[in-house]
């Protein structure tokens, strides 16, 4: 218990220390020592804990909870001061009615509100601990370097990077606090903070766009809170409980309707339709915030929510007809967000689409909430955080390299930066390519919705294969061979290095070792909650686990030289002689440039989004429709 | 199946399949110059020029290709035989995509304008099939009540007759993955469509047989699952895949090749009419 109350209290005291002490040499001891720290507590933690099944925590008092209350007021104070400073009235109007709710909560029923046990770990918190503190103390190592680098390249944006710091450290700290929270309350408070991080690191570069874009994320997810306040005073005032551990037992008519809100303000946190704009609009902060915010943090409380619920679709009457139009908001996102993923030209857009994407199908598998489909969606939550850390923070590095992030100016990557690229590729392949990580969870989540709901197998059909092809695309401009430009030097500052390299190592261990992740963290989980465990054949992990090796050793071939006649490319017998040249009209010299399908006609924004966005709408009235 | 009788069962495959798959790709030539009016080459013309590529001299543009090209061949072999060793059918599917990652990623490392375009147009082929794949194998399980090859190959009844839709779009995308026109944009083996070869342009000697031979397993493994729809009677099950070949060459040799947005909507239409029919009969049933 004291290891969980330390994971939530030290990044905030890291936190402070870095807002005070403002020097370079200070901040880099501090942030080094703070990620080592981090990542031993919450492997102490996970030592500690797998084997005891859930443990509860009564630990809590009404002073804590008057605390929390005033925390709560001061930075909806805050908020809206800053939302009307910026004329943003909408934002200002919705923080008001959330503050609103608190200050009634607290007046009508503050002194009866009782939490019998406020905190808890079991194994999905201790999954989500090590995403937090491994990847997440990762990214603000990798952000030492990146944002010297940053101030370096945006000559413009006023240097806050001890503000930037603060905030990311909150963040980490909010986010134990969010998979810890047994009390609704609590949870909510740590759920609102990270809405207010995730406002403060868009809007970092205080420029118009990154303003707009940051104020759009806070309306977004105060909606979003303000479904979970009405949740909260809900469930008190019509089952007189705020716990969570208690939603699975309680009678349907009272715990429909908050599942249902509670899954809104999920839907929202997590980026699906018709909120996913805030998601791609967060693109304009500096990369380790997209990093930070697509795979261990912010989107990941929201389907962490989701899933926490799915015992309730699983098991309450009336609750799967609930959970299946919350499956089916997810289902449209997955598939709409995989298509406009075809479209992007920006990598960054790509995987800001990809992670909508796999949010979705989380959300299609929690939704269900068969054991079958719970194990395939905490598994893609494992796989997806690593390998989006790896792949943003990539794309950051090769960005301050090349100058811009389009997927065309990669092409050839592997020639100029070796080592990136070979990263990347291995992000890549763990996002889609059998036999790694997401696609053994998405084999589940197949496996699972044929016998659950056969329909849904459908999106999963069509959403597959346009992930295919945007992922195949990008990974052949990666490895393409070609000559490296003369005086091309890659510049990685070593914290980067360090990330990278930890975090490919990460993926790769992570896809090896899936089966053992299943069977001591995910497996009595699972059977804990549903009864029931899943685990892939064991003849079908040990073809698997053979098949990833393979890919792993052919190309050690590489290093042993064969006989071969290297020639240029064919083009047609217009080669100059020289590599990649060719004669053009005029018989002007001319160098090979190749242009990848993005298929605009068909997979284009404009039209898919509204789509998108309408049908979600549609479905989400339906689900509240089924709640009441 | 149990221990032994698997390994068996994988060796056979792999012995055989290149050489079943050798004597189909000889017959289809010759009934595709007798359609044409020619007299074609002999049944085992195929077996020649593979034994040919693979005496000649290693040409590439560089040398990460031939790794890219040599996986491909071996995940399609994995591919078949995960299948004929009665394994899961999802997982032998997804090994064929990794496959067919790899060809791709070969023609990409390239850097070469033809096979660049190939490449590209065999990742719309990719995208085009896949639904339809997925739908097929969805079908299979919920008819079955299992992923396992040798549960759905013993079941009581034809597969054929509750998944009508499922096997018409299967056949349907069986002419994009056999590369047989109309749908054959990425590599045409008409040369009256192009003279440059899409996406194995940059591929010759001993890789080109690499990818030669990777077809027939391919092609064996495909007929295969066209035998799962009829898999109680084995000899009605092989007779009606040769029916099915005998078709995909009438309609090559009967069509001309389409663009690429022809093949990606009509096998996206052709999977949703046909395939989510199937299924939503089944699941409604």
């Amino acid at each position: 218990m004291n290891t969980v109350l330390f994971l939530i209290l030290f990044p905030v005291i890291v936190a402070i220390l870095l807002l005070v002490l403002r020097q370079l040499a200070v901040r880099k001891f501090i942030v080094v020592a703070s990620t080592i720290v981090l990542i031993v507590a919450s492997i102490f933690l996970v030592v500690q804990y797998f084997n005891t099944g859930a443990v509860f925590f009564e630990f809590g008092s009404y002073a804590i909870n008057l605390g929390i209350f005033i925390i709560e007021v001061i930075l909806a104070a805050i908020i809206i001061f800053i939302s009307i400073k910026h004329k943003q009235f909408l934002a200002a109007l919705l923080m008001l009615i959330g503050a609103a709710a608190t200050i009634w909560f607290e007046i009508a029923h503050g002194e009866e509100v009782h939490a019998a046990n406020n905190l808890f770990v079991d194994n999905l918190s201790l999954i989500m601990t090590i995403i937090i503190g491994v990847i997440g103390g990762l990214i603000a190592l990798f952000s030492l370097g990146y944002m010297e680098d940053y101030h370096h390249h945006h000559p413009n944006v006023k240097n806050r990077v001890p503000f930037f710091f603060f905030i990311v450290y909150v963040f980490l700290g909010a986010m134990f606090g969010v998979v810890f929270a047994n009390n609704l309350m609590w949870l909510f408070f740590f759920w609102e903070i990270t809405t207010f991080c995730s406002f403060f690191l868009i809007g970092y570069g205080r420029d118009e766009v990154a303003i707009k874009n940051a104020f759009n994320a806070l309306k977004m997810n105060l909606l979003g809170g303000l479904g979970f306040s009405a949740a909260i005073i809900f469930l008190f005032t019509n089952a007189n409980t705020i716990e969570l551990n208690q939603l699975p037992g309680l009678a349907s008519a009272v715990v429909l309707l908050p599942v249902a809100l509670l899954s809104f303000a999920g839907m929202t946190k997590s980026a699906q339709m018709p909120f996913s704009s805030w998601l791609l609009g967060a693109m304009v902060a500096p990369t380790p915030v997209s990093a930070l915010l697509h795979s261990s943090t912010m989107v990941k409380a929201g389907v962490y929510l989701i899933i926490r619920l799915s015992p309730v679709f699983a098991f309450v009457d009336g609750g799967a007809l609930l959970g299946l139009f919350v499956s089916m908001v997810g289902a449209v996102t997955f598939l709409i967000t995989a298509f406009m993923a075809i479209s992007q030209t920006d990598a960054k857009r790509v995987l800001a689409y990809s992670t909508i994407s796999n949010l979705g199908l989380i959300i299609v598998c929690a939704g269900i909430g068969s054991y079958q489909l719970v194990w395939a969606a905490i598994m893609i939550v494992i796989f997806h955080a690593v390998a989006k850390a790896l792949l943003f923070l990539s794309v950051g590095t090769v960005e301050h390299n090349l100058g811009d992030r389009v997927i065309e100016s990669m092409d050839g990557l592997i020639t100029k930066m070796p080592v990136v690229a070979v990263g990347m590729v291995i992000g890549i392949a763990g996002m889609f390519l059998a036999p790694f990580g997401m696609l053994i969870s998405k084999w589940a989540a197949l496996e699972g919705l044929v016998t659950a709901n056969p329909i849904l197998t459908v999106f999963v059909a069509f959403g597959s294969a346009a992930t295919l092809f945007f992922w195949t695309k990008w990974l052949g401009k990666i490895i393409m061979i070609k000559e490296k430009p003369a005086g091309f030097e890659a510049k990685i500052p070593t914290s980067e290095k360090f990330t990278l390299t930890t975090l490919a190592i990460l993926t790769v261990v992570a896809c090896l070792g899936f089966s053992l992740i299943s069977k001591y963290s995910l497996e009595p989980f699972i059977f804990a909650n549903y009864g029931n465990t899943y685990m892939l054949s064991q003849s079908n992990v040990a073809i698997l686990v053979m098949m990833m090796a393979f890919v792993i050793v052919l190309p050690l071939s590489l290093l042993f030289h064969k006989d071969i006649n290297y020639r240029p490319q064919y083009l047609a017998g217009t080669n100059t002689g020289e590599k990649e040249k060719f004669y053009g009209s005029l018989g002007l010299t001319r160098e090979i440039t190749l242009r990848s399908f993005y298929l605009s006609n068909i997979f284009g924004e404009e039209k898919l989004f509204k789509l998108g966005v309408i049908s979600s709408i549609l479905l989400i009235i339906i689900m509240f429709g089924v709640g009441m | 199946m149990s221990g032994i009788n698997v390994w068996i069962s994988v060796v056979l495959y792999i012995i055989f399949a290149p050489i079943a798959g050798g004597l189909i790709a000889g017959i289809d030539r010759i009934i595709s110059a007798r359609m044409q009016g020619r007299v074609g080459p002999p049944l085992l013309q195929p077996f020649y020029d593979v034994f040919k590529l693979m005496a000649k001299e290693s040409i590439a543009v560089n040398r990460q290709q031939k790794l890219y090209v040599f996986c491909f061949l071996f995940f399609v072999i994995v591919t078949g035989a995960i299948f004929f060793a009665g394994g899961d059918l999802l997982l032998a599917i997804f090994a064929l995509t990794l496959a067919s990652i790899f060809l791709i990623i070969a023609a990409y490392s390239t850097f070469s304008p033809y096979a660049y375009i190939g490449a590209e147009r065999e990742m719309l082929q990719v995208m085009a099939y896949e639904p339809m794949v997925i739908l097929t194998v969805v079908g299979m399980f919920m008819v079955t009540k299992s992923f396992n090859v040798l549960d759905i190959a013993s079941y009581s009844q034809p597969l054929l007759y509750t998944l009508p839709g499922i096997f018409l779009g299967f056949l349907f995308i069986l002419t994009i993955k056999f590369r047989k026109s109309p749908f054959d944009i990425s590599m045409s083996h008409h040369a009256h469509q192009e003279i440059v070869r899409g996406v194995i342009t940059e591929f010759s000697g001993p890789e080109l047989a690499m990818v030669e031979v990777a077809h027939w397993y391919e092609n064996v493994f495909l007929l295969g699952i066209v035998c799962l729809f009829f898999a109680s009677n084995w000899i009605i099950a092989i007779v009606l895949a040769i029916v099915v070949y005998l078709l995909e060459i009438y309609i090559d040799n009967n069509n001309s090749r389409l663009k690429w947005q022809h093949t990606l909507g009509s096998a996206w239409i052709v999977a949703l009419i046909l395939g989510v029919g199937n299924i939503a009969f089944l699941a409604l049933r």
